[in-house]
């Protein structure tokens, strides 16, 4: 088996959270390999944005909102150690894009590394760099890094959110429905350039588009009301699935 | 290392301990000037029930319907206050809010959508007159017309109701009255406009619908939405009316009596702690006028606070009403 | 039948809407004449005097002193800015801090609308109860300085504080959680997301409320009658532990004797006093949209 021979680079073991007092997600045991492209999936409502959102822990930000079970990142609880440590390691890009309005593209891109250390010039600038490149922009605004972040396209701004995100160096890096919001030029754009980024990073994915975990992931996940019915490498999911409920959604009988 | 990646995996170097004390001394700053606004309405309090103890002591609470206010005999009393306060503010508001209002619906319903932006602006811009200009208006320009053209005409006329037993000087408890509803006039105009505005457009498009005519469509489509609005802003230039000072202070007349008629001198809680702040005639005489702002602060809170409860009862009842 | 009932409503609304038509123009009357009188007999008192020479003695032409212009109000606008600049010093923080705390660490939980009750109802002391408050501490704790600029000051900075406080949270409600979501999820520190981007974002609004607030105070005379003593008739501005002097309490005092050239000197701070709370206020106005603008990125 394929995931026999991964490292694991986070894990969720007996994950539940909540929303005040009914939970969204229920026991969850999932691992996502290391340098792969690690998709969600399920019908609407069936909590795989809380679950993304419980592995950098910005679900416990929402009022009300609790967590039992664990995360590790590397063999580490995450639910042990200080949240902001833990958000500067798992990078998340959201499904609207959501670029600083008040900044440039540069500053954007930096903000991480302005706000959370006390980088020189020459370092921001090589980083700024490097994560544009990263993230397929740095042909488009090169010439205008300074230019208001704002005054990008919706698929450039979410590039954008992207670069953001990998200037920070995270070790792994959260996707919540990344092109929902987009047309589909810009999400194929996105879509090679995940391919791309699982050299470098650890990638998980939330996506209601089946068609768009067929094309990035390497693994797959499916979720129905808050449990996880099935996990395994995409072509076995999809062509050949273990679960009655997994077959359903597939072949597209509800969600 | 995977052939042909031109990204290496980066080690990510070893992040710095993240340390708490920013967080905490934010916090903590916050806390401060949080704790220092909760502490500034106690203290409001606190300091004027201490600041009035001794007349406190010499009247007790009589104080508030003391008939009398004679420094010469020691006597103070806030009732010729108190009456001035309810009667100027009462008709100030009696004048205000129909006007204010009529000019709101005009604003809103008949304008030409031209003339809407600039006059509403002009309203707001007028909204924020200092009292004092309005006092100094009153006293060169007001008096002088109140005295010669008004007072004379309203005693020859309305004398019979007997509120203008008084001779006409113009300075006196009207001219204070309506100088206070100038001032007044803009902030109800404006709340109510905005009330109005906010109302939306279905409800006037409904009542249209059925064949009713614009004054219908205000008095049974828009009036009734934007009812609590309305109220808010009359309810706020009432406080606003209560604890002005500069409005009434040159005009009133400086009579600290109770009152028979409009045209007579008098007095107002505000324009008694202006007027006699620097008189001095004993010593219980600035613990009375501290009283005395104790008792306005108390008045006008409980007016505030009361108007928001009415306001947030009526809007949770409309709103489960709409559900 | 039916058609005459008809009739009689539409004339009602007719008539409605000239009565409602009338309005505006009564109110208009008063308002403008206001503004008119102002223009009228503070415009001859604006000249290079007005603003670089101090208070001139008293003439009075009836008693045998006659006229001869000069005299300016230097005095009250450098007193006026000195309270201004005190007790937007007092306010202004304060405001904000309390505002940023209920927004951002109150969230929708009952604390932040408390903090908003409390300074809504700070809102509505009357000015001179603020004036007999300040004098009153000031009594207590510093009584040499009862009357002064200081004492003053404080007191318009309980005016000032509910407005700040109160325009400060609604611009921060507006930025929208996005903002602070991309932010904690870079993991940065709680405290420098609320004050180095969502106050950021803020600002077009903060500074608008701060604006309007010291318009507001910039006109009051009350609470400077009460607490902050008569020093205009000085020929310099004094230290802030003295008596005050300022725009709106000379117009007081001037009105309050009969000399011509200090009645004159008293409109002409009227005037002055409307042009700066309108200059306030188109100034705003411009920057909140300016700045709106410029950060959404047009």
């Amino acid at each position: 088996m394929a995931l026999a021979n991964e490292t694991m680079k986070m894990e969720a073991q007996n994950l539940t959270a909540f929303y005040g007092e009914s939970p969204a997600i229920k026991e969850i045991n999932l691992q996502f390999p290391e340098r792969k492209v690690t998709a969600i999936i399920g019908p609407s409502g069936c909590g795989k944005s809380t679950l993304i959102r419980c592995l950098n822990r910005l679900h416990e930000t929402t009022p009300k909102a609790r967590v039992e079970g664990s995360v590790f990142l590397d063999g580490q609880d995450l639910y042990r150690i200080d949240a902001t440590a833990v958000r500067r390691r798992v990078g998340m890009v959201f499904q609207k894009p959501n670029p600083f309005a008040t900044m440039s593209i540069y500053n954007n891109v930096s903000a991480p590394l302005r706000f959370n250390g006390r980088p020189t010039r020459a370092e921001t600038d090589a980083a700024v760099l490097r994560a544009l490149k990263q993230a397929a922009l740095w042909d488009e605004v090169r010439d205008r890094v300074d230019a208001a972040a704002t005054s990008l396209s919706g698929g450039q701004q979410q590039r954008l959110c992207i670069a953001r995100a990998l200037a920070g160096n995270p070790e792994v890096l959260l996707m919540d429905e990344p092109c929902s919001a987009l047309d589909p030029i810009a999400t194929s754009k996105i879509e090679e350039l995940i391919a791309q980024l699982k050299q470098s990073y650890t990638v998980i994915i939330v996506t209601h588009n089946m068609q768009q975990a067929a094309r990035v992931a390497d693994y797959t996940a499916f979720l129905y009301l808050g449990k996880m019915i099935e996990f395994g490498p995409t072509e076995d999911l999809f062509e050949r699935p273990k679960e009655h409920l997994t077959e359903s959604y597939i072949t597209g009988r509800f969600g | 290392m995977t052939p042909g990646n031109p990204f290496p995996a980066t080690v990510p170097p070893r992040p710095p301990r993240i340390s708490k004390w920013g967080d905490r001394i934010y916090l903590a700053l916050l806390l401060l000037a949080t704790a220092g606004v909760v502490a500034l309405m106690v203290a409001l309090v606190a300091v004027l029930v201490n600041g009035s103890g001794l007349a406190f002591k010499a009247f007790g609470f009589s104080y508030i319907w003391g008939y009398y206010w004679n420094p010469e005999n020691g006597v103070y009393g806030l009732g010729p206050a108190i009456q001035g306060t309810l009667i100027t503010s009462a008709i100030a508001l009696l004048i205000a809010v129909p006007l204010g209002l009529g000019a709101a619906i005009f604003l809103t319903q008949q304008a030409p959508a031209w003339l809407r932006a600039p006059v509403g602006q002009l309203i707001e811009l007028l909204a924020a007159i200092p009292s004092i200009v309005y006092g100094f208006w009153g006293l060169i320009i007001l008096v002088p017309i109140m005295a010669k053209v008004v007072e004379p005409r309203l005693i020859k006329y309305l004398g019979w109701t007997g509120l203008f037993n008084a001779t006409p000087i113009g300075i006196d408890i009207l001219t204070a009255s309506l100088v206070l509803s100038v001032m007044v006039i803009p902030t109800v105009t404006a709340i109510s406009r905005d009330s109005i505005a906010a109302v939306p457009r279905s409800q006037k498009e409904a009542a249209l619908a059925i064949g009713a005519t614009d004054w219908e469509v205000t008095r049974h489509a828009i009036l009734p939405y934007a009812r609590s609005g309305i109220v808010a802003g009359a309810v706020l230039g009432l406080g606003r009316a209560l604890g002005e000072t500069m409005a009434v202070l040159f005009v009133i007349g400086n009579h600290t009596v109770i009152v028979n008629s409009l045209l007579a001198q008098g007095q107002t809680i505000p324009s008694l702690i202006a007027n006699v702040w620097f008189e001095n005639n004993t010593t219980l005489e600035r613990p009375a006028l501290v009283y005395a702002a104790l008792v306005l602060l108390v008045i006008t809170l409980a007016i505030n606070l009361g108007a928001r409860l009415v306001l947030t009862r009526s809007q949770a009842g409309r709103g489960a009403a709409a559900e | 039948m039916k058609f005459d009932r008809a009739a009689r409503r539409k004339v009602f609304s007719h008539s409605m809407t000239v009565l409602s038509g009338l309005a505006i123009v009564v109110i208009l009357v008063p308002l403008v004449s206001v503004v008119y009188e102002v223009v009228l007999l503070g415009g001859p008192a604006i000249n290079v005097d007005f603003f670089t020479q101090p208070i001139p003695s008293a003439c009075n032409p009836a008693g045998g002193l006659p006229c001869h212009g000069g005299g300016g109000v230097i005095v009250p606008i450098e007193g006026t800015l000195q309270l201004i600049g005190l007790s937007s010093l007092f306010s202004v923080p304060v405001g904000i801090g309390a505002a940023i705390f209920a927004v951002e660490y109150g969230g929708e939980r009952r604390l932040a609308r408390v903090i908003g009750m409390v300074a809504d109802v700070l809102s509505g002391v009357p000015s001179i109860v603020a004036g007999v408050f300040t004098w009153a501490v000031f009594v207590l704790y510093f009584p040499t300085i009862a009357f002064s600029t200081l004492d003053a000051a404080l007191a318009l900075s309980v005016l000032m504080v509910p407005i700040v406080t109160r325009t400060c949270e609604e611009a921060l409600r507006t930025v929208p959680n996005s903002v602070r979501e991309a932010a904690m999820a870079l993991g940065i520190s709680k405290w420098k997301m609320s004050l180095r981007i969502t106050f950021v974002a803020a600002l077009p609004g903060v500074i608008t409320g701060i604006l309007l607030a010291i318009a507001r105070s910039s006109g009051e005379a009350a609470p400077l009658l009460i607490a902050g003593g008569f020093g205009c008739l000085h020929p310099l501005s004094q230290g802030v532990e003295n008596q005050t002097c300022a725009l709106p309490l000379w117009i007081y005092f001037g009105a309050n004797n009969p000399y011509p050239n200090w009645i004159t000197l008293a409109w002409g701070c009227a005037l002055l006093l409307l042009l700066v709370i309108l200059g306030l206020s188109l100034l705003s106005r411009f920057t909140l949209e300016r700045m709106s603008r410029r950060m959404r990125g047009g």
